[in-house]
């Protein structure tokens, strides 16, 4: 099938795809590297001078860094440990015979499709507001003391909220996956005597690890990099509290001005995701040779 | 876990699910509600479920005050043009890659993903720059670019995957007939791949409705889209509970029904095909 023709025509249809990608990665890419070794600030043009690996001497020692470093972390492990068990919690559920199966899970996978500004304003105002919010009256029907919460647990709430965002998109890939089980092996299983939650840990549970796998690598990519969420609730704070990698550099560039160190935070983002995607690659890669 | 034979287990299985399915909806159900409800009734302790004043008085401020339309026709314009402008290089590369691949076609694949990959504040800083000295800020033409570029690899990895199901032989025997290139393209590999094309659109659009990282950091008032247009509700005056959730069901409530239309293939275009 592969005439010589054909892997030309093959080539020349590929192509503007594969180059306008390359324009829109590589020479911004480039861009910002090359910045991160120069002393640029927007404020004082005309003034760039190469300084070496300064920027990233202070970016990385920088304490809003570590700050910011520890509230990535921690945003994306809780999230994923949140919507993986969520997840297949709910997968499972919605793969049991229920009364209005279809119209139930279409309303779990609803928060996905939702904007992440919309999301945010709607949690922070609607349901986290301390005086009117839909949680401050649930508590004081149990006599409890309402929660501040964007003042007290500001990174939580923004934990919650994307977690809410993303538990939809757990519980379509766990359930795509649940629905391809064998389920002659669970009933073999049954008839010798294994009762649920050895089917759980033993069928089920090895089953679901590629689409866990594949939930918990796409999930990183784009937690890393929340940024609407923060943007239009706390802004970063109070003081660093909500600052995740990607805020922090969104400051650095639009909000002082130092476009040299915001190109090193930049350059340290890109090296973090690309631990990540090193994995994503390898597995969906093994995936396209089947 | 097939133990919910029983019509009891089925029934109080049934009515567990919906309760927890409930409160997950509960944010959207809750803020729909709002939307209908006077501002004084928005923030009133405790909340009124039903027995309100009906209102649309929202909607209509919004409108009225705000603009809302401008956003929204923003948001088509934004969602629609960079799936259109992608699909014609998508379509085309994922044609070839499926149908003419070469030794290098898989590591092209993985590369167009590993680009998908990049944060974007990797590249924040020069495409800021970038779009400041071609006087793109605030542009359509500027943001369908970078929507269009930000999901071009979804859509190639999506088609693909869908022109991978076709039967060549099919494609064979019209090569053998004599049909050109065009032509098996037009009457032989189209017709076929229309449902996979339509739902990679879908999914486009909702990717494209819902972008809030470029969207908010490249545009000003111009071309800002609902994403910006909601995230100016971040700093209000006065009451704004009800006004911002008739805003956010104007918003959301397009990309909810395409969503909901489109489940099924979202799992294949957004784990790149790892999970079908």
């Amino acid at each position: 099938m592969s005439t010589r023709a054909s892997t030309l025509t093959g080539r020349i249809m590929s192509a503007p795809s594969i180059i306008v990608l390359f324009l829109w990665m590589a020479v911004p890419l480039g861009m910002t590297i090359y910045f991160s070794f120069l002393r640029y600030n927007l404020l004082s043009p005309g003034m760039e001078e190469w300084i070496g690996t300064l920027n990233y001497e202070f970016f990385l020692t920088d304490p809003a860094f570590f700050a910011s470093l520890a509230n990535t972390l921690l945003l994306v492990g809780s999230v994923l440990i949140i919507t993986v068990v969520g997840g297949i919690l709910l997968g499972l559920m919605l793969d049991q015979p229920i009364f209005g199966r279809g119209i139930l899970r279409l309303l779990v996978i609803a928060p996905f499709f939702i904007m992440p500004t919309v999301n945010a304003l709607v949690w922070k105002n609607l349901l986290m507001d301390p005086v009117s919010g839909m949680f401050a009256w649930i508590a004081s029907l149990f006599g409890l003391p309402a929660i501040d919460w964007f003042t007290n647990a500001p990174l939580t709430s923004i934990i919650i909220m994307v977690s809410w965002q993303w538990l939809p998109f757990a519980v379509l890939i766990l359930l795509t996956a649940l629905q391809s089980l064998d389920r002659d092996q669970k009933e073999a299983a049954q008839m010798d005597g294994a009762g649920p939650v050895s089917i759980f840990f033993y069928i089920t549970l090895p089953h679901l690890s590629r689409a866990i796998t594949v939930v918990v690598l796409i999930e990183t990519i784009f937690l890393l990099t929340v940024f609407a969420e923060i943007f239009v609730t706390t802004g970063g704070g109070p003081g660093l509290a909500t600052t995740n990698i990607a805020f922090l550099v969104y400051t650095q560039a639009l909000l002082q001005f130092d476009v040299g160190g915001a190109s090193a935070g930049g350059i340290v983002a890109v090296v973090l995701a690309n631990i990540v995607a090193i994995f994503l690659i390898r597995l969906i890669g093994k995936n396209l040779d089947n | 876990m097939e133990n919910k034979q029983t019509p009891l287990g089925y029934v109080s299985f049934s009515v567990f699910a919906w309760i927890v399915g409930l409160l997950i909806f509960f944010p959207i159900f809750w803020m729909v509600l709002t939307s209908f409800k006077s501002e004084l009734e928005a923030i009133s302790i405790p909340p009124s479920f039903i027995s309100f004043d009906w209102t649309l008085e929202n909607y209509v401020e919004v409108q009225e005050r705000s603009n809302y339309f401008k956003f929204a026709m923003n948001s088509v314009i934004l969602a629609v043009g960079s799936t259109l402008v992608g699909l014609v290089f998508a379509v085309t590369c994922a044609w070839a890659m499926a149908f003419n691949p070469t030794k290098r076609t898989k590591d092209a694949l993985l590369w167009m993903l590993s680009t998908k990959m990049m944060p974007p504040v990797g590249v924040l800083v020069p495409i800021y720059l970038l779009f400041r000295d071609w006087g793109l800020l605030d542009t359509r033409f500027g943001l369908i670019m970078v929507l269009f570029l930000m999901n071009l690899p979804i859509m190639v990895w999506m088609l693909y995957t869908y022109f991978k199901e076709i039967p060549t032989d099919i494609l064979e025997a019209a090569r053998m007939d004599g049909a050109t290139l065009p032509k098996e393209i037009i009457f032989v590999l189209l017709p076929m791949a229309v449902p996979g094309i339509a739902s990679t659109m879908l999914l486009n659009i909702i990717l494209a409705w819902n972008e809030a990282f470029w969207t908010l950091n490249l545009t000003t008032s111009d071309a800002a889209p609902l994403t910006a247009f909601i995230a100016s509700y971040s700093s209000p005056e006065g009451l704004f509970w009800a006004k911002l959730s008739a805003a956010s069901t104007l918003a959301v409530a397009p990309i909810l029904v395409i969503g909901w239309f489109s489940q099924k293939q979202l799992v294949r275009g957004l784990t790149f095909g790892a999970v079908k």
